[in-house]
């Protein structure tokens, strides 16, 4: 019996092997083998024509005199800082909206999800034309309330408020139904308990709604702020980076680097330093996550 | 929440006497609440689609009504010349084509190889499970583009690919190939963690049972597992369609010979050009968002529903 067993387990050990032989050979190639490639390029001055040198930490030593690098890097905290907490409170606030139960409230998820489903590019072009100054749906729109709308994409002032705009726009929906499967969550006798003590729908909101979806929050604030870090397609299908460098992000930089001026050992460098400041935001999410849970 | 089921909301019961005195009409302040939440959802979903339906409108007009009348939802005269120009002035379709090749591709390999690796990681036990399922459920925390620039190169001087020699030089390897975004992306984390999951939940007693019989552990997975498993591959076939059809940054660096650009990378280049043409723009558009907005309407319920669990558990 137990050899009957064992050799069960032997076939079951080799079976899995097999069936997990692709997926790991392309972890390997393609995620294992490129972040140890990162850090080994980022010590080089490889920019793939001609010879390479190892060249130490000069280039993390190049990027702190970098102006550009700082300027990429103040243009993606302002998206972020805009981008995160506009994400936030709309994907909470139409939550709310939608949190009941109806046929009519299903169909208005729906709508509401329609954005998150197109293309990032898809929804570049249609903002393009609805940010267009002198056609565009937007500034025709201000313009019934006596507002006359900036040009947008053409004043380095307002360029990235459109690109955070269009962001949010573009990816409410998606954050939206996790906290409304949060909501389904929040215990319905202790909303009806704190209305009976007399508190009122904000005070139940403050108080009992959102701490009971704080996991919720945590969860869209970390993907929010990855993803915020990373911002590339809009400000490249929108600006280029312009005007004058205003919407030029840390991504894009990179992009650029390694892609349009072939700087890889620069580049991989850069890249590095990106990936460490995502690391400690998430980590230091998953701790402030970790000890919510506790609780 | 107190609606009558006997009348129609609103309208006073005929025989309110009869009936309990919960009857009485709504109040104003209930009135005027459903009226400030109906205008509230009905103006974001107006900012959600109207901005599609006027893209939608604008591609259908000819050149001289796209800014003159630009306010004007209904085209005056409607003309499809935006879209046939995308066909005749450039490899329009040649994009759509490389796009469906790449999406669906992806589909292919992701389904087969996520659900065999997911079913290995839930159902068979061996040694090193653990640390397997670790490894791919980390790698998921990985930012793309820590691997971008290294990822490009492994594909360049992939050995014997593409004119390469042994030593993955003299040619351009799986760059401007569909290799260059099929094969890294043939059998994703995600793929791999989701289709586990959904095998986990399944009981362990048909395998055994077969496994007497004396089926093979491959029959046994595609005969027994992955038929129950139908309904996680469609959910995970839709994400990976959005996925791969929608993808854009990756297309753009790997390729870059204007026969192999993908949709999206295409489109981008209409935008922001010199000079923009509106209408071919706006008509490519439509096209590029087409094929996912039809996958989404016929499994948006799936989707929707996935994913507020995904968010939760």
């Amino acid at each position: 019996m137990s050899a009957a067993v064992s050799a069960t387990r032997r076939q079951q050990t080799i079976s899995a092997w097999i069936f997990l032989a692709v997926p790991v050979a392309l972890f390997a190639v393609f995620l294992l083998l490129p972040v140890l490639m990162a850090i080994g390029l980022s010590l080089t001055d490889y920019a793939v024509i001609g010879d390479f040198e190892w060249v130490g930490v000069d280039n993390y030593a190049r990027i702190v005199d970098d102006p550009i690098f700082w300027v990429a890097v103040r243009n993606t905290a302002l998206y972020t800082v805009l981008y995160v907490p506009a994400g936030v409170v709309v994907a909470l606030g139409t939550a709310l909206l939608l949190n009941r139960s109806s046929r009519v409230s299903r169909v208005f998820r729906t709508l509401f999800y329609i954005p998150v489903v197109s293309s990032t590019v898809a929804t570049a072009a249609i903002w393009f034309w609805l940010l267009n100054p002198q056609y565009g749906l937007l500034n025709a729109v201000l313009g019934w309330f006596g507002i006359n709308g900036p040009a947008w994409l053409y004043e380095s002032r307002w360029a990235m408020i459109a690109i955070v705009m269009m962001s949010v726009w573009a990816g409410f929906g998606a954050n939206m139904i996790i906290y409304l499967g949060a909501l389904q969550g929040v215990p319905g006798e202790l909303v009806d308990a704190a209305r009976v003590d007399g508190a009122g729908a904000f005070r139940v909101f403050w108080h009992v709604t959102l701490p009971a979806i704080s996991r919720a929050t945590f969860l869209i604030l970390t993907l929010l702020l990855i993803a915020a870090f990373q911002v590339f397609d809009q400000a490249y299908v929108l600006t280029k980076g312009g005007p004058g460098n205003s919407t030029l992000t840390l991504v894009y930089y990179i992009y650029d680097r390694g892609f349009g001026r072939l700087e890889m050992g620069y580049a991989s460098a850069l890249s590095f330093v990106l990936f460490l400041a995502i690391l400690v935001f998430s980590v230091i999410n998953a701790r402030v996550t970790g000890r919510e849970n506790d609780r | 929440m107190s609606t009558l089921t006997t009348a129609p909301a609103g309208t006073p019961a005929p025989t309110a006497t009869t009936v309990r005195t919960e009857t009485r009409p709504p109040t104003a302040r209930a009135v005027l609440g459903k009226t400030v939440w109906t205008l509230a959802v009905v103006l974001i979903s107006v900012t959600t689609v109207m901005p599609l339906i006027w893209t939608l409108s604008t591609s259908l007009k000819p050149e001289g009504e796209i800014l003159s009348s630009y306010l004007q939802f209904v085209p005056e005269n409607p003309t499809l010349a935006n879209y046939v120009t995308l066909f005749t002035d450039g490899p329009f379709g040649r994009y759509l084509a490389n796009s469906a090749i790449i999406a669906l591709g992806g589909v292919a390999t992701n389904l087969f190889f996520g659900g065999l690796a997911g079913y290995a990681l839930a159902k068979l036990s061996f040694r090193g499970r653990g640390v397997v399922f670790s490894l791919f459920l980390g790698s998921m925390m990985v930012p793309g583009i820590i691997t971008m620039v290294p990822t490009f190169l492994v594909l360049r001087r992939f050995p014997l690919v593409g004119g390469n020699d042994l030593f993955g030089e003299g040619g351009a390897g799986f760059i401007n190939s569909y290799g260059a975004v099929l094969i890294p992306f043939a059998a994703g984390p995600f793929a791999v963690f989701f289709m586990r999951q959904f095998f986990q939940a399944l009981p362990d007693e048909l395998g055994d049972a077969a496994r007497i019989d004396g089926a093979s552990e491959f029959r046994i997975f595609w005969n027994i597992y992955l038929p129950l498993a139908r309904a996680g591959l469609a959910v995970l076939g839709v994400l990976t369609f959005q996925a791969g059809w929608n993808s854009f940054l990756w297309p753009l660096i790997a390729l870059n010979d204007p026969e192999m650009l993908t949709v999206q990378v295409g489109l981008a280049g209409y935008v922001n050009e010199y000079q923009t043409e509106y209408g071919p723009l706006l008509a490519g558009t439509i096209l590029a968002s087409l094929p996912v907005l039809i996958v989404f309407i016929f499994a948006q319920r799936y989707i929707i529903e996935n994913f507020a669990h995904s968010g939760t558990k």
